[in-house]
């Protein structure tokens, strides 16, 4: 078994810097102040658009680079991505015929 | 017959955790390690099982007739203290996987500790904020909407609680000098799960906290 | 052995926390079983178990069709009818079909992808100890006389306290979220074994189709269990904590459990069905002597079932007060999915075109399946469109329908699994004339009860009912499908006694010779049966049917020549200081902490405590057990087939060997 060395195989580990790690953590930060910030200022309609996109942006960052799937092999992205669309998609399904979107 | 006995019964290199005798990553078809993939697959699936418990939750939450409502007792600016206390074990979760790939075992126990020291002040949040409610009258079994906040939020809890167990054995296993170096994988998958936790959390913030709920 | 368990309680380390205890030796005994971690060991353990479970809901099944036999019927009453119906369902679907589907993957899986174990052996093993604790613990509920009582589908609010107040509906909950922890973590386990340990060689799609069709399941597993665990939280808390979630008095939409319920009930009986189609289409191509038709339309097909499956659950609510847009877009999803499955029943039916057949039992076992699928699919086809399924909801129509999809489709299945693999697993042959009275008396039984019942249903015979009035035309075809039940027994009957039989006959003979059907696929490369190390040399996979193209080729005229004879080709199973995962008691002890957690809190929560140290201190001491002993007779797992002598003396870094 060589432990070694690494063969044609080996995915190619990148690993970020601890400061890239801060400063995503600072990004982050930045967009939990914004999203709080909704609670005080009134936004208007785009509200939950607005979270909405806050959110998904602040998710993909954890998984990208906190979860390392931006340097990993693409099979680790399938698996996750497979289980969000599909509890995403079987879900809101099952919202829509509770009639969830018009009656909340 | 050949038989198991350690070489010096007070050696504390004996025991190796996951990872370092697991399938080494180029050892397996894909190239990529059993125990990570592993993991992932296992992620996969709670994403159905989170969603399960935000859907019910969604379906409920306007459900009060006795109690209060989520717009009445909500409180956004402690819930966002919380939120940001989770984010963050996030950044020192990783800090800690960085510092053992570098073989920096004395750093690597002081972030995995301070993970563990936020996931606990996070859960020390939730305790005060469930209290708190409860005090206010919203209770497990007061209405559907409370039993399935109360029922999702406790999930999460449950998932952080145990996440803080596996963090605490890590450092254990730190302190007896038997998380080195080559066993970087096995913080790195407790990471994963770690930052997943926090990605529910991202999702259950937003859903049901920051977005307006019904007020009575 | 006792030396082993001898030293685990009084080892050298005992005094240091974490123990300096070995892993258990093997070598036969009951204690070998019980510490397995061996794929094949545990494949036989699942199918063993789940024949068992057959038995018993075979009797539920008896019970039933003997109180339906008449009309005002008298052998039980009705809330004793209630919890048999009930038990009925869930032991057919969780205890038996989907076991015995996991004893054909975990025995054949490995073999196929040309592996010497799974992924993670010891995880495996818990997954099978947990399934039998999980079976045991809901059986328990007939010993308190209090079984579940609500149907395999539990619908609230008829589930919760106020209606179902015994502790029948607690069993379910609780028996069926063990069993699902079992379902999710073999599926991990498989996924992760398909994905990462094939032989070099053996891209995906020179995968055998049972393979594919089982890593398919796996899928639907993995995501379809997490749903299901929700439902059965929900119901455990509204059950005995006062929640909520199901309860209308508080303003609740009992709704929700048939939506968690579905969304997992629909994925799930493609799970029942998946594997019998992977083990078909095995069957098929070996007695017609042809390539299967259409591989990758078989693959596609299947990956396009498992897919689909999850767009269509709410077709099992159509009456439910869902509205017309809902049953409409579901309606069509619905006749969607019908598409794949025909391209497999026409695939199969153009494999066996033009091939030299032979019909033996395990060939007539899968033709049934074709046959008997088919007339359930068309059926289903009835049921997608929201109309018609109006009236056929809740009568017999469905009853016939998923009868013949699961007994027609699963179950015959199973049994061309039986007889083709048996020489493989066994050593040797069940015999044929047995066979093929097995096959003709459940074939004939099977279509006298269920083929009435579409009668039945149209006719307005309502299910889930204990006993039906005279004077509606029922009496005839109830007492005709009664009838049926005793011949079905006998097929079974003559299946068992096959079993015996064959054993006894092959006690003192050599094995059965190495492919005894000219197979295709390889896990015949083997001996019989096969070896615990499995192969003897890694596999180096060219093609798909890698089997076949070793002993046949095809000359410059395309006609099929021998090119190697079966001896030439398969293994001898002689290799020696095969390096394979130590057996671990743990998985056992972590599985019966469960139950015990499952009783406490059902009766006393203080019990639930030494089942959760049972359960922690196994995770503890498993993390922390040594690795495989690599000079004992089981060394360190190199899961696809290194060859040991390569292993440099390095590794074994962690214990030496006085």
């Amino acid at each position: 078994m060589n432990t070694d060395t690494a063969d044609a195989t080996h995915i190619k580990h990148e690993h970020p810097s601890d400061a890239k790690y801060v400063q995503i953590a600072l990004l982050l930060a930045a967009i939990t102040a914004a999203e709080v910030a909704t609670y005080f200022v009134d936004v208007g309609p785009i509200l939950i658009p607005a979270l909405m996109v806050m959110m998904v942006v602040k998710f993909f960052y954890v998984a990208a680079w906190f979860m390392h799937l931006k340097f990993d092999s693409v099979v680790f992205t399938r698996f996750f991505v497979t289980g969000l669309i599909l509890a995403t998609a079987v879900y809101c399904i099952a919202l829509t015929v509770f009639e969830f979107w018009s009656k909340g | 017959m050949a038989r198991i006995r350690p070489r010096n019964p007070l050696a504390r290199e004996r025991w190796l955790p996951l990872s370092s005798e697991a399938h080494a990553a180029h050892d397996t078809t894909t190239g990529i390690s059993n125990n990570k993939l592993l993991m992932w697959v296992f992620l996969g699936s709670e994403c159905l099982l989170f969603g399960g418990l935000i859907s019910a939750y969604l379906v409920n939450r306007s459900r009060f007739h006795t109690g209060p409502a989520p717009g009445d007792i909500f409180d956004i600016p402690f819930t966002s203290v919380s939120s940001f206390v989770l984010l963050m074990s996030s950044l020192t979760m990783v800090l800690a996987l960085s510092a053992l790939q570098r073989g920096d075992i004395r750093n690597n126990r002081i972030w995995l500790l301070t993970t563990a020291l936020l996931g606990s002040l996070f859960i020390g949040g939730q305790v005060y904020e469930f209290t708190s409610f409860l005090r206010e009258g919203l209770g497990y079994t007061t209405s559907p909407f409370s039993s399935a906040f109360f029922t999702l939020t406790g999930f999460h809890g449950i998932h952080v609680s145990v996440g803080i167990v596996m963090l605490m054995s890590l450092a254990i296993s730190s302190y007896r000098g038997t998380l080195t170096q080559k066993n970087a994988e096995t913080v790195e998958i407790v990471g994963l799960y770690w930052h997943f936790v926090d990605v529910v959390w991202i999702f259950i913030f937003t859903v049901i906290y920051l977005v307006p709920s019904p007020t009575s | 052995m006792s030396e082993s368990v001898a030293e685990l309680t009084s080892g050298t380390g005992a005094a240091l926390p974490l123990g300096a205890y070995s892993r258990p030796k093997g070598g036969g005994g009951w204690r070998d079983w019980v510490t397995t971690v061996d794929h094949k060991k545990i494949g036989i353990l699942y199918g063993a178990t789940a024949l068992f479970f057959f038995g018993i809901g075979g009797l539920e099944a008896l019970l039933i069709r003997l109180q339906l036999a008449t009309p005002n019927g008298t052998v039980v009453g009705a809330d004793l009818y209630n919890q048999i119906y009930t038990m009925h369902g869930v032991t057919m679907v969780f205890l038996v079909i989907m076991p015995m589907a996991a004893a054909f993957a975990n025995y054949l899986l490995p073999l196929q992808i040309g592996a010497r174990d799974v992924a993670f052996p010891r995880l495996n093993a818990l997954s099978f100890w947990i399934f039998l604790a999980g079976g045991l613990f809901l059986n328990c509920a007939w010993l308190v006389g209090d079984a579940p009582d609500g149907g395999w589908f539990a619908y609230a609010p008829n589930t919760g306290v106020t209606f179902s107040p015994g502790h029948g509906m607690d069993f379910y909950a609780i028996g069926l979220q063990i069993a699902g922890i079992a379902s999710l973590i073999s599926a991990m386990n498989l996924i992760v074994t398909v994905l990462n340990m094939r032989a070099p060689g053996m891209t995906l799609f020179k995968m055998p189709v049972f393979t594919w069709m089982i890593l398919v399941v796996q899928f639907l597993l993995l995501f379809a269990v997490p749903v299901i665990t929700v439902a059965l939280f929900l119901l455990m808390f509204d059950r005995n904590f006062g929640a909520n979630f199901f309860n209308p008095e508080m303003g609740a939409d009992p709704l929700l459990w048939q939506h968690l319920f579905w969304i997992f009930g629909h994925p799930e009986v493609y799970i029942l069905v998946l594997p019998s189609f992977g083990i078909v289409s095995e069957v098929i191509p070996t007695f017609s002597r042809k390539p299967i038709f259409g591989y990758e339309f078989m693959v596609f097909s299947g990956i396009a079932i498992g897919f689909l499956g999850w767009g269509v659950w709410a077709h099992h609510m159509f009456v439910s007060g869902i509205g017309p847009i809902s049953v409409g877009a579901f309606t069509l999803s619905t006749m969607f999915i019908a598409v794949p499955t025909g391209v497999k029943i026409l695939n199969w039916m153009a494999t066996m075109w033009g091939g030299k057949i032979r019909l033996n039992s395990a060939m007539l076992f899968a033709t049934g399946v074709v046959s008997m699928f088919t007339i359930g699919g068309l059926s289903g086809v009835t049921h997608s469109l929201s109309p018609s399924d109006t009236q056929q909801t809740d009568t017999y129509y469905i009853v016939a329908h998923f009868h013949y999809v699961i007994f027609g489709g699963a179950l015959l299945g199973f049994f061309a699994g039986f007889y083709f693999w048996w020489p493989k697993v066994f050593g040797h042959k069940l015999g044929e004339t047995l066979g093929k009275w097995n096959f003709w008396l459940m074939i004939v039984g099977f279509n006298m009860t269920f083929g009435p019942m579409h009668i039945l249903g149209l006719n307005g015979m309502s299910r889930r009912i204990d006993t039906y009035s005279p004077g509606f035309g029922f009496e005839f075809w109830n007492l005709f499908a009664t009838l049926g039940v005793f011949v079905i027994a006998f097929g079974v009957m003559c299946f068992v006694a096959n079993v015996i039989l064959s054993a006894r006959r092959a006690r003192g003979l050599p094995p059965e010779p190495p492919d005894p059907w000219d197979a295709r696929s390889p896990e015949w490369f083997s001996p019989n049966p096969t070896p615990v190390h499995n192969f003897d040399e890694v596999l180096e996979v060219s093609s798909l049917d890698e089997f076949w193209h070793r002993k046949w080729t095809t000359d410059e005229d395309g006609k099929v020549v021998r090119r190697a004879t079966a001896a030439e080709v398969c293994h001898t199973g002689d290799a020696v200081g095969v390096h394979l995962p130590s057996p671990s008691y743990w998985p056992v002890v972590l599985a019966a902490g469960l139950p015990l957690i499952g009783f406490g809190l059902l009766y006393n929560l203080w019990i639930c405590v030494p089942g959760t140290l049972m359960v922690l201190g196994s995770i503890y001491a498993w993390v922390f057990e040594p690795p495989d002993d690599p000079d004992g007779p089981f060394g360190e797992g190199h899961g696809h087939g290194e060859d040991p002598a390569e292993e440099p003396p390095g590794e074994r870094e962690v214990a030496s060997v006085e």
